[in-house]
């Protein structure tokens, strides 16, 4: 309160002074109640529970590490891991792995079995599409592990000296298209995605997101066999009303129903996900095989667990894993 | 119009020993906000491309759709949003409070907090979307989604600025010009109106500005397809997120920026040279 008195002394004292400026012309009026409006106690007040709130967030974010910011850049425990002499015996330290959102389930158990192993790793996960990832790691974010969705973006990170080189495929992907559960378009066949006239809803990933890039091709394939009518890949393309940025983002707008169908990976049928969708199987002929490079990055500030982790994934344990959601085995 | 001296200036004297504690402080501060802008500046004009990368296809549709649905959207508030200014700042009428609550909350609210509360609202399974869907109409994915992201979020600035304007206009005048004959909407039209006039313009720039830069609501409500519901903000993070060139979205945001420093430098010769005010 008394900070209160004292604002408004100070407050009055301004605006004795602008109102002998202003008291002589009425049209400066609307001005300076603009300008006490501005400066007003409902701003200050507004302004003070922004930032407690701010600090509320700040604070609950601090205490929950578990969850990978996605802005973050510069994950902590890192240099606890410089510090900390490798020994064969035990790996320790912060780990941070760069992943394709399509591997966020599975990973998120291979992490759960990894630091069961290795109880002092702790693994940071930064999940998103593989190129927003590379991007990152061009422009400098820290990460010991890179595993995108396609050996593509794999290729061009290690052209561009992000990774130390062009890693192991530990794992395949096929894809599938889903609708939602009552399957508002009717769609009963692959060929129901380039009708016109039902209102089909598509989404696809943008294209140069590996599984768009697949999508597409995928599409292609069946352009290509000719039992799908004319021109039926643009027929589907003129359909698509959204290109998201990651494939996570395509099985949310089928999920809440507002897309008709999306082309996603098998794998993100996840137990969640599986309730809210119906899945139209890709032929073997049509589909497309996603191949998941890992690797590691070009400056690891971790390497040992970096390798460790790499050596856990394509174990049987990890490959073990990695079928449970549904992923397919190395060879 | 007339320069009229800073009154908060003050006379100087008393105040040259909080400049030497006060000064560097806020010249980190100005550092902090300029550094990031310079260095946009510096990798965009120094990539060599920028004219290509600002030229091509995508960046041409996003931009005249940034330039369409933020028009359209800025339309829609100062239609909707003048009377309702004008009955917040003049009357008394039950439930006041609230609303002037409830049009404060998208200015603090997260933007995709809004794009999820429109899509349950107005999405194909959302509460009235879904009577709309059974009547052939679907905004969800639309243009017109677009559109009403950007309203939601910026609506509340025009309002909210042009209430205070209205507020500045004493009531004395309204009643003068009554009691001179003028109908009420012609006293509102003559007397209320020019004189609120700066408030109305500096609030429609501010809303303006942030249409144009609504990204969250409309990623989620709208989803993003190049001519369709691309905007700006959506090309950028969508150049980002294929991730060719850091050189493309930052060509993109180069442009958002020149975009804004006009947008602000009309604000500010709108609202008469006050610096610092707004």
């Amino acid at each position: 309160m008394c900070g209160r008195r004292w604002r408004s002394a100070a407050a009055l004292h301004r605006n004795k002074k602008l109102l002998r400026v202003a008291e002589s012309r009425p049209g400066d009026r609307a001005e300076l109640k603009l300008r006490r409006y501005w400066g007003g106690a409902l701003f200050r007040r507004l302004f003070v529970v922004v930032l407690s709130l701010g600090l509320a967030f700040a604070a609950f974010a601090c205490s929950d590490d578990s969850d990978a910011d996605p802005t973050a850049t510069v994950p902590g425990g890192q240099s606890a891991a410089q510090t900390v002499a490798p020994t064969t015996a035990a790996l320790s330290g912060g780990l941070t792995v760069f992943a394709a959102a399509s591997l966020r389930d599975a990973f998120t158990e291979v992490e759960k079995s990894f630091e069961a192993a290795n109880p002092g790793v702790d693994v940071t996960y930064h999940f998103a599409g593989s190129p927003a990832l590379r991007t990152q790691l061009m422009e400098g974010a820290k990460a010991d592990i890179y595993a995108p969705a396609d050996t593509n973006n794999m290729q061009q990170a290690l052209e561009a000296n992000l990774v130390a080189d062009a890693g192991e495929t530990f794992t395949h992907n096929r894809l599938a298209v889903i609708m939602p559960k009552d399957n508002p378009a009717n769609i009963t066949a692959l060929q129901d995605l380039g009708n016109d006239g039902v209102k089909l809803v598509l989404v696809l990933a943008l294209a140069e997101v590996p599984v768009g890039t697949y999508a597409r091709r995928s599409l292609t394939k069946m352009d290509a066999d000719g039992s799908f009518g004319e021109g039926f890949s643009a027929r589907v393309l003129a359909n698509m009303v959204s290109e998201e940025p990651n494939v996570k983002a395509v099985v949310t707008k089928v999920q809440l129903g507002e897309a008709d169908a999306g082309i996603v990976y098998v794998t993100d049928v996840t137990a969640g996900v599986a309730p809210d969708v119906k899945v139209i199987e890709i032929p073997d002929g049509f589909n497309v095989i996603a191949t998941y490079p890992i690797a590691l990055t070009a400056a690891p500030a971790n390497p040992d667990a970096a390798e460790a982790f790499i050596d856990f994934v394509l174990s049987a344990d990890g490959q073990a894993i990695l079928a449970r959601f549904g992923f397919q085995p190395i060879e | 119009m007339i320069a009229t001296q800073d009154p908060r200036q003050g006379n100087g004297a008393s105040n040259i020993g909080l400049g030497w504690l006060f000064g560097p402080l806020g010249a980190l501060f100005v550092a902090f906000l300029l550094l990031p802008i310079a260095a946009l500046a510096w990798r965009g004009f120094g990539s060599g491309e920028l004219g290509d990368n600002v030229t091509s296809g995508f960046v041409y549709d996003a931009l005249k759709l940034s330039a369409i649905t933020s028009t359209v959207a800025l339309l829609v508030a100062i239609l909707a949003g003048t009377p309702l200014a004008y009955l917040l700042a003049r009357r008394q009428f039950p439930g006041k409070f609230a609303i002037d609550l409830l049009i404060d909350l998208p200015i603090v609210l997260p933007p995709t907090v809004a794009g999820v509360a429109l899509l349950v609202a107005f999405g194909r399974r959302g509460l009235i979307g879904e009577h709309l869907d059974d009547s052939g109409i679907n905004i969800a994915f639309t243009t017109m989604a677009v559109v009403m992201a950007q309203v939601f979020v910026s609506a509340p600035f025009y309002i909210r600025t042009a209430k205070a304007g209205f507020e500045s206009v004493e009531p004395v005048y309204e009643g003068v010009a009554s009691t001179l004959g003028a109908s009420p909407l012609r006293s509102f039209w003559r007397v209320t109106l020019p004189l609120a006039w700066p408030s109305l313009v500096a609030g429609a720039i501010l809303c303006w500005a942030r249409a144009l830069s609504e990204l969250g609501a409309t990623l989620i409500f709208a989803g993003n397809l190049r001519g369709e519901t691309q905007t700006m903000p959506l090309a950028i993070i969508s150049a980002f997120e294929s991730g060719q060139s850091i050189d493309v979205p930052i060509a993109l945001s180069l442009i958002l920026v020149g975009a804004a420093l006009v947008l602000l430098l009309l604000l500010r010769v709108v609202s008469r040279g006050a610096p610092g005010r707004m």
